[in-house]
């Protein structure tokens, strides 16, 4: 502008040409504004995804990251770890966990949270796969609609998840034994369900065991099932041998529950929902009909019950149906003796019908529930107890209560509680006052006297020996002799070239001739009879058989010769 | 300086591509006679359209750095890592020198486009004379690192491609790199849109 010489432009330079206007400039402006919208959409997706935010306390934090661990649902991916704190008293560590959106009904009352981490156990081995993964909080979730954002993990996963098909029972045992979440319930030795929960009953008195069984299975438990504790060994010695009697390997090492409808007519209803079953120690105990309600008895013996232990079988005819419970010494001023108390329980149920009938006569007759007239009754009949010997090797006694039909009569007062059953002395007893008469007896004999008799005898018999040897032996030989010679002489008569042999076989051949002569005779008579008054006249068709070469008279030539004419 | 005259003083204009003088004209849409491409004093509508791509490079910018950007998983042990907690990582697992590289390639370099770019528009807008030169110097460093600020996207891109053993390690990409490598692209967009001769516009008293 300053300097127009050296500005000038030259005047040829051409003109541009000029084109249509374009697209106005603020177009460049819709980028900014797509990235914008980029970003609001990320904050709104954000937004959206952002779940309820729970936190979860649990005893540690062991394995658990914050922002890395996940919770999972099904292996699903529900919500990720966001904080780990602990809580205000140090007792425990508070996880926040932010749940996804979609996850939100996980924020329910009764959804459980616990950490899954690699357990190994008797009953095996889970959560393998956070070995390398690290460990993850796992979750289940119930039927609340009631909203909870504080949970208390469980520090063991739980055995049974919710909505699986089964149903759960509820088991009373005096003591948990071996048995632990998780461990196996068994149905034939099949697995078909697990323990869930156990706990001590309010009062301390027992264990309440709660397990569930997987549908279809659990249509077998019914009103009548017995569960026992299948854990241990059972080992009994019978008529049959020794028996082992085991579940699996592993329901030996690691516990676990079977069940078994008892064989025979039951009550085949199935079972409902948390019915309440008792878990017996063994099998054959759950197999055995009901005890039903137990009775105290008492007895009182006088004599030393050595070998009596708590414990010991009370058998009524032969049948177990009960057991002593306890043993006392008692002091007697009058005789100076030291009594013993036995204390039993008895289950009369265990006697089947006979109970029945008995209750039902007792009904009848107005007698309680004792039956203590009904066993007045008996006692007048004649029943005692006894101490018996069970086991004649180890002196082991039990209690036989039996109909001895000599009894003393004794006194019974009905009224007394417990009832007291009389007693009688025991088999054993009564075995070694036995054993002592017959010693006694034995004591009697005048085995002197005997003895005395039995040694003249045998003098006496020695002298006759004597006499035998002397006199009677050597004529017996002389006349051995004789019938020697005799028998000597036979032997020679009968021998093949004897002359009493070459006679007979001679004599033999003759008679056979003759015989054939007489038969050549009959027929010609028998053709010829006139002949017996004309005498015979030459015949020429009648031949005088020629006489037979002489042969040894062995019935075998004579055979053979025979059959020719 | 002020001696010397300048284009449109003069009334020409040159094109760009072929190098042709031709006379100015107050026309907007001028073309080259000789070879056809369009003629202008100064790049079109730079200052609108470096603002636009830089504001949207920045908007870009927040979930580059939010979202994570890479994945590693090891033995299933997996790891989401953003640009930032990526950088730490490496500085707390004792490479410093490489978290000084991915800090300078990641946040460095774009705040400094940010920061320079916004700088040199405001301040040729204002048609400010103050430290020309250095500006000038600035914007050609920006054009320079430009073309390193995709070192984060290079990483991602050739270990998800070298990094691939199944359960023992696996690299994967996520989100975030797609975002920073849209605000690299952006930057340097918004760069190139710049017309550096706007620096020296404006009044030229004290030339």
């Amino acid at each position: 502008m300053t300097d127009e010489s050296r500005a000038t432009p030259p005047d040829d330079l051409p003109q541009p040409v000029v084109r249509s206007r374009r697209v106005g400039i603020s177009l460049i402006w819709l980028v900014p504004v797509i990235a914008a919208l980029v970003g609001l959409s990320l904050v709104v997706h954000a937004w959206l995804q952002a779940g309820p935010t729970i936190n979860i306390s649990f005893q540690t934090a062991e394995g658990l990251t914050p922002g890395k661990t996940p919770v999972k649902y099904k292996s699903v991916t529900i919500g990720k770890v966001e904080k780990v704190r602990l809580s205000s008293d140090r007792d425990h560590v508070i996880v926040k966990v932010a749940l996804e959106k979609s996850a939100e009904s996980f924020a329910t009352a009764d959804t459980r949270f616990w950490v899954v981490r690699p357990r190994i156990g008797l009953g095996g081995v889970s959560g393998v796969s956070t070995l390398l993964s690290g460990a993850y909080i796992g979750a289940d979730i119930g039927n609340s609609k009631e909203e909870k954002y504080r949970f208390k993990g469980l520090e063991l996963p739980p055995a049974i998840t919710h909505g699986s098909p089964g149903r759960s029972f509820v088991l009373h045992a005096q003591d948990l034994g071996s048995l632990d979440v998780g461990s196996p319930i068994y149905y034939r030795r099949i697995q078909v369900g697990q323990v869930a929960s156990y706990q001590l009953d309010k009062d301390g008195s027992g264990v309440t065991i709660r397990i569930f069984v997987g549908s279809p299975n659990d249509r077998f438990i019914t009103d009548s099932t017995r569960f026992w504790n299948a854990s241990g060994v059972d080992v009994s010695l019978g008529a049959n041998g020794l028996k082992l009697n085991t579940q699996s390997l592993a329901a030996v090492l690691a516990g676990g529950v079977a069940f078994q409808n008892p064989p025979g007519p039951h009550d085949s209803t199935p079972a409902k929902e948390d019915a309440s079953f008792r878990l017996f120690g063994d099998e054959t105990t759950a197999m055995a009909p009901p005890d039903g309600p137990a009775h105290y008895i008492r007895m009182r013996f006088k004599q030393s019950l050595r070998g009596l232990a708590v414990g010991a079988p009370v058998e009524f005819l032969g049948v177990n149906f009960g057991k002593v419970v306890s043993i006392k010494m008692d002091y007697d001023e009058k005789s100076q003796s030291f009594p013993i108390i036995v204390g039993a329980v008895i289950y009369p149920q265990r006697l089947g019908q006979a109970n029945d009938k008995l209750v039902a006569l007792a009904k009848a007759q107005g007698d309680d529930a004792d039956l203590s007239h009904i066993v007045g009754r008996l006692v007048a009949h004649g029943l005692r107890a006894q101490a018996r010997t069970g086991n004649l090797l180890t002196g082991q006694l039990y209690i036989a209560l039996d109909f001895l039909p000599n009894a003393a009569k004794v006194k019974y007062d009905p009224n007394a509680r417990p009832l007291e059953i009389p007693t009688a002395p025991g088999s054993f007893d009564k075995l070694q006052e036995q054993l002592a008469e017959i010693v006694d007896k034995i004591h009697k004999i005048p085995f002197d006297s005997i003895g005395k008799h039995l040694d003249d005898s045998l003098a006496n018999l020695d002298s006759t020996l004597k006499q035998v040897n002397g006199q009677v032996l050597p004529q017996v030989s002389e006349t051995l002799k004789g019938a020697q010679s005799t028998l000597g002489s036979a032997n020679h008569m009968l021998a093949g070239d004897s002359p009493l042999q070459q006679n007979l076989g001679t004599t033999l051949q003759e008679l056979r001739r003759m015989a054939r002569s007489l038969r050549v005779l009959t027929d010609y008579l028998g053709v010829h009879p006139e002949a017996l008054i004309r005498g015979r006249h030459a015949d020429p068709a009648v031949r005088e058989p020629a006489a037979e070469p002489t042969t040894p008279a062995t019935s075998n030539g004579a055979a053979s010769k025979g059959s020719k004419p | 300086m002020s001696a010397l005259p300048r284009a449109h003083e003069l009334g020409l204009i040159g094109c760009h591509v072929c190098g042709l003088v031709c006379r100015d004209t107050p026309m907007d849409d001028a073309a080259c006679p000789r070879c056809g491409s369009a003629l202008h004093r100064r790049k079109t509508a730079s200052y609108a359209r470096t603002w636009a791509l830089l504001i949207a490079g920045f908007l870009l910018y927040i979930p580059a750095n939010v979202l994570p950007i890479m994945r590693t998983a090891s033995l299933g042990d997996v790891d989401d890592n953003t640009i930032i907690s990526g950088v730490m990582e490496l500085w707390n697992k004792g490479s410093p020198d490489l978290a000084v590289i991915v800090f300078t390639a990641s946040i460095l370099v774009p705040m400094t486009k940010f920061f320079v770019l916004t700088t040199l528009l405001v301040s040729a807008r204002r048609g400010s004379n103050w430290a020309r030169p250095q500006r000038a110097k600035l914007y050609r460093l920006v054009e320079f690192i430009g073309y390193w600020s995709m070192l984060d996207v290079f990483v991602v891109a050739l270990l998800t491609a070298l990094v691939q053993f199944g359960i023992f390690s696996l690299v994967a990409p996520l989100p975030g790199v797609i975002f920073f490598g849209l605000t690299v692209v952006l930057t340097m967009l918004a760069s190139m849109s710049f017309d550096p001769r706007l620096i020296w516009d404006g009044r030229t008293d004290d030339d």
